[in-house]
């Protein structure tokens, strides 16, 4: 089925199942330990061996000497897999440094071997005997120090480094109220409660990975192109992922040394990354440095908007795209952007929930308080002054749909924003200075296209196959709901199964585009269902009505069980789009409320309270949404008050790397959350008129958190995190 | 984690007699600490002792009006404990700001006293460590030292000890009693029981190979208001950035230990008289000859920021 034109009134508009806070049809499943995570799937090959990575000590370099006898001898040990006996490997498409590294290093923790081991204990204690000498080579790991050499990077998905509208230079020199200011934002790392894990088996020449990913068909590519075998000879399967965030959107060391070890031992081997190899190992959200510049009139009109974004990546990588937002948020007629990208030695950058998204928002949004501040303005009012109807660079492209300004105004009123002091530091709470801010939140709508199969039986229960996975957003439930929707079921007649290559291809689970996508593609594999039901009962199917686990039309009904008794029926779809997204700009808003207490003696920030007003399309689960957005503002409090991957500039790597020393906020930190859903369909985006919504969440909530600090202390933290230590020196007296 | 041997023993005799049979033995408690250290190969005990049933788990009074705890008395239950909470209240907060309740439960008093620095250059066995390894050198010194010691460190390490508990007893003169494999029985003050790092950082404590710890010994209450306040980058599961213990009396006098500042729980028994001056002057006396790095200075003012808190607090 192809998407090109406007959706008009379709099955999912009954509202019936869909659109409902249905809690998640997996959660008992989840909640009493029978949804098998992948290294607790003991049952899918027998005699699992395990394997142990053994990662480098240096962050760059070369291997100049590895002795593997001590560990050979080690009890238990069948096997070690290193780039001397793996045999040639390619590179995925979407991976910078190679996953098994030697003899040339290229990050800390970069993986150089794997031990195989009859034990988990057995295969832990020989890897600690692989004795390795380096030659250790200069690197760049500090980005700040790097700035001079950063260049223009080339496209990355099809977007430019730079743009340019009108005249920036002059207008901004021109503006009778100028701001120019540098934020900067910290190495962040996803920090998923469960750690990357793989079970490989080999059948012959044919490969079976038991994972946790993100996007299945990508991640079979990248296997097969790195193992340099037929995709076809593949086979993926990751029904659960304990949390992704984009940190498993890619094959990572784990499945290709699981799949190296499994051959090299002839047994299925399990292989789980250390929680420490989180941070060195995997991908990272980049680090940036930021400068934003805004002219405007004295009454408040933005004349000039310009942002450029510095950021590190290892050769071959892309920058943090984290401009990408100004170009589109706020109105006025002269603009520009740029990126820029450094050679940096760390462990390699990637995508993170909103990538560019989230810490480009954290300047943004800092920026515009500090904008309103120098006009006088309220910072909503100053916002409201300077909305847009269209994309502000091309404008004969609308936004499909735009409520920001209704975000703001209804949040301003339901959270009490006009009890906020507009003198900062002036409002207290016995020891607590006491403060409120707000932000925009803004992140595009992104449709992928996406396929499904559903098979109806003669009891009248539909089960849903597509490759579409669920990492913890609820996707299990909404495509339940949407073929419960469609076929007029009960959710309890529908089976959903996800996450294996075997099923057809989804757009998979990232950049807040798995639940439209994922659910159209469900949609249109539903249509064709329909179709072979209503064909099977002798119906028109325009007349055929789908309700109460029954087929109606005109004076006949029947169960719709009956339309498989004499054999289950199949229907395979896919949604493809036209070029609706061209034509519209679809975007997702909402507004972040934070308020926040500054200890008056210590210094310490704890957020009293957090609100987020969401217009993001249809809502296909507003309980599961509900999780998503609230996560996604516990992250962003994260990123905004404790997240920072420290470099250690000289040795070239995160030295925190663990959850005691990688802080991430606790249920302490969080103590009130609110999200409101405007009610609001887009029949831009597909039939669902829906939009993402898991990234949302977390796009501009940092910002609001620091412009909370500024108004409960009136000292402004342009460097995130915004720990105590950077408030100290200007906190008044402590009485 | 090396392969290790494991004995469960069923009183203090038996167990440093095991000690003083098996090389490289250790003892284990809760195992909150040690475990960690045994995966990573940062211990590398041949052999486990395991102590955690010893008749050692009771708190009773002392003959001087003070508390004998067991030094296989829980976290949780030493927090709990009506006497405590009552007397000494300092030693109750304290201990609830650290770690999270599972940890509390599992974790005794003695292996609370003897858990090992969370400096991160400790913890990555890649790294130079003079602590882990001696002679090593040190890769916190110069690195990310946000942290680290700002007082009584040395050139071969600047770790801090990591412990809440440590830091109230610190202020209430505990002792820590002892029994070593002649049976020889000793006590010494909390005061005595950490080292300095020196040029001899992997030496923790003064315990001699195979002492087993079998009480802490808190004198008489003297009364006064208990502040334990910890102040922490989130708002709970996190170690001290640094922490203030204070016992404040009516008349303005009273005691202040100080921890995440140094290799052992601060405490200047000068300072206390300074009290009475308010907050600049005691921490001018806790943090004399104090050589903070570009990325922990700010411990000094905000020690002394908490503390003018905690003072204020105190008067009400």
């Amino acid at each position: 089925m192809k998407f090109d034109t406007p959706a008009t009134t379709n099955p999912i508009d009954q509202l019936k199942v869909v659109g409902k806070p249905t809690n998640r049809i997996d959660g008992p499943l989840k909640t009493t330990g029978l949804a098998p995570y992948a290294y607790e799937r003991h049952d899918v090959a027998a005699n699992q061996a395990y394997g142990y990575v053994v990662g480098s000590a240096i962050a760059k370099g070369r291997i100049a000497s590895m002795k593997l006898d001590e560990a050979r001898a080690a009890p238990g040990v069948l096997a070690i897999v290193t780039a001397d006996n793996a045999g040639k490997l390619g590179k995925g498409n979407f991976n910078t440094a190679k996953l098994l590294g030697g003899p040339e290093v290229d990050h800390y923790h970069q993986a150089i071997a794997l031990v195989v081991a009859e034990t988990f204990e057995q295969a832990r204690a020989a890897a600690a005997l692989v004795r390795v000498e380096y030659a250790r080579g200069k690197g760049a790991f500090e980005l700040a120090a790097a700035l001079g050499s950063a260049v223009k990077p080339p496209p990355s998905f099809g977007t430019e480094a730079d743009s340019s509208v009108g005249d920036f230079a002059g207008a901004f020199a021109a503006a009778p109220v100028q701001l120019d200011t540098r934020y900067t934002t910290p190495d962040h790392a996803h920090a998923m409660m469960e750690p990357h894990a793989s079970i490989a088996a080999w059948s012959g020449d044919k490969l079976t990975l038991w994972t946790s990913n993100q996007m299945i068909a990508w991640s079979v590519g990248d296997m097969a192109k790195t193992l340099g075998i037929p995709r076809k000879n593949i086979r993926l399967d990751s029904p659960y992922v304990g949390g992704g965030f984009g940190g498993k959107l890619f094959i990572r060391a784990d499945v290709l040394l699981a799949a190296l070890g499994a051959k090299a031992a002839a047994r299925p081997v399990k292989v789980a990354l250390p929680r420490a190899f989180m941070f060195n190992n995997t991908p990272h959200r980049p680090a940036t440095i930021q400068r934003i510049r805004i002219g405007a009139t004295a009454d408040g009109k933005i004349t000039a908007i310009g942002h450029e974004s510095w950021s590190g990546d290892l050769p071959g990588g892309g920058p943090e795209t984290a401009v990408g937002q100004t170009r589109l948020l706020y109105a006025g007629a002269n603009r520009m952007t740029a990126m820029r990208l450094a050679v940096l030695d760390l462990p390699e950058g990637n995508a993170m929930r909103a990538p560019g998204e989230a810490p480009g928002m954290m300047a943004l949004e800092v920026a515009v308080d500090e904008m309103a501040e120098k006009l006088g303005l309220d910072p909503i009012r100053f916002r409201i002054i300077n909305d847009t109807q269209v994309d502000p660079e091309k404008p004969s492209r609308p936004f499909s749909q735009r409520q920001l300004n209704e975000c703001l105004t209804i949040g301003a009123d339901k959270f009490g924003w006009a009890k906020r002091s507009t003198t900062p530091g002036a409002s207290r709470d016995g020891q607590w200075l006491v403060g409120m801010g707000v932000a925009a939140a803004f992140r595009n709508n992104l449709n992928g296209p996406s396929a499904a199969r559903v098979r109806l039986d003669k009891s009248g229960v539909v089960t849903v196959e597509t490759d579409m996975t669920d990492i913890g957003t609820g996707t299990y439930t909404i495509i339940a709901q949407t073929a419960a929707e469609m076929m007029g079921l009960p959710l309890d007649n529908v089976v959903v199964k996800l996450g294996d290559s075997a099923f057809p291809v989804s757009a998979g689970s990232g950049g807040q585009w798995g639940a439209n996508s994922s659910t159209a593609g469900v949609y249109a594999a539903c249509v064709k269902l329909r179709e072979a039901v209503a064909q099977k009962l002798g119906m028109n199917p325009v007349d055929a009505v789908f309700a109460d686990g029954k087929v109606k039309a005109g004076r006949q009904s029947v169960a719709l069980g009956d339309a498989a008794k004499d054999g289950e029926l199949v229907a395979e779809d896919k949604m493809d789009y036209g070029d609706l997204a061209e034509k519209y700009q679809q975007s997702t808003f909402g507004a972040h409320f934070v308020e926040v207490g500054v200890h008056a003696a210590t210094g310490e920030i704890r957020i009293r309270r957090m609100l987020a007003v969401c217009a993001a399309g249809r809502i296909l689960n507003p309980k599961a949404a509900r999780s998503q957005v609230i996560g996604a503002m516990t992250m962003g409090a994260g990123s905004a008050l404790m997240e920072e991957l420290a470099v250690d500039k000289r040795f070239g790597f995160f030295v925190n790397h663990d959850l005691a020393g990688y802080e991430v906020p606790v249920h302490a930190d969080i103590p009130h959350q609110e999200v409101i859903f405007l009610d609001e369909t887009d029949p831009t985006t597909s039939p669902m008129k829906a939009k993402g919504v898991g990234e949302l969440g977390i796009c501009g909530v940092g910002a609001a958190v620091a412009n909370a600090v500024y108004n409960a202390t009136g000292i402004r933290t342009r460097n995130y995190p915004i720990t105590l230590d950077k408030l100290l020196d200007k906190l008044p007296a402590v009485a | 984690m090396k392969s290790f041997t494991y004995e469960r023993v069923e009183t203090p005799a038996a167990a440093t007699a095991a000690f003083a049979k098996v090389k490289g033995a250790r003892f284990i408690a809760g195992g909150t600490n040690l475990l960690d250290l045994m995966k990573l190969e940062i211990e590398t005990p041949a052999h486990l002792i395991d102590v955690s049933r010893l008749a050692l788990d009771k708190i009773e009074p002392t003959t001087d009006g003070g508390l004998r705890i067991g030094a296989m008395v829980r976290n949780t239950d030493l927090a709990s404990d009506p006497r405590v909470r009552r007397d000494y209240g300092l030693l109750s907060r304290a201990l609830v700001a650290g770690a999270s309740g599972q940890l509390r439960n599992k974790a005794t008093t003695a292996g609370n006293l003897l858990q090992r620095t969370r400096c991160p250059y400790f913890y990555d066995t890649n790294m130079p460590c003079n602590k882990r390894k001696p002679g090593s050198g040190c890769a916190a010194i110069g690195g990310f030292s946000r942290l680290h010691a700002i007082v009584g460190a040395s050139d071969a390490c600047i770790a801090t000890h990591p412990s809440d508990m440590a830091v109230a007893m610190r202020a209430l003169d505990a002792r820590v009693e002892t029994v070593d494999a002649a049976g020889k029985e000793r006590s010494v003050a909390v005061a005595d029981f950490y080292r300095a790092p020196g040029t001899t950082p992997h030496l923790d404590t003064v315990l001699a190979p195979g002492e087993l710890i079998t009480a802490v010994t808190l004198p008489k209450p003297v009364g006064g208001t208990h502040i334990y306040q910890k102040v922490r980058d989130r708002a709970s599961y996190a170690f001290a950035l640094i922490s203030v213990a204070a016992i404040v009396q009516k008349d303005g006098s009273g005691r202040v230990a100080l921890g995440g500042v140094g290799h052992k729980p601060w405490r200047v028994e000068a300072a206390d008289a300074d009290l009475p001056r308010g907050a600049k002057a005691v921490t001018a006396t806790l943090l004399a000859g104090a050589k903070p790095s570009h990325e922990n200075a700010y411990k000094l003012p905000l020690v002394e920021r908490t503390l003018a808190g905690v003072l204020a607090q105190a008067r009400g």
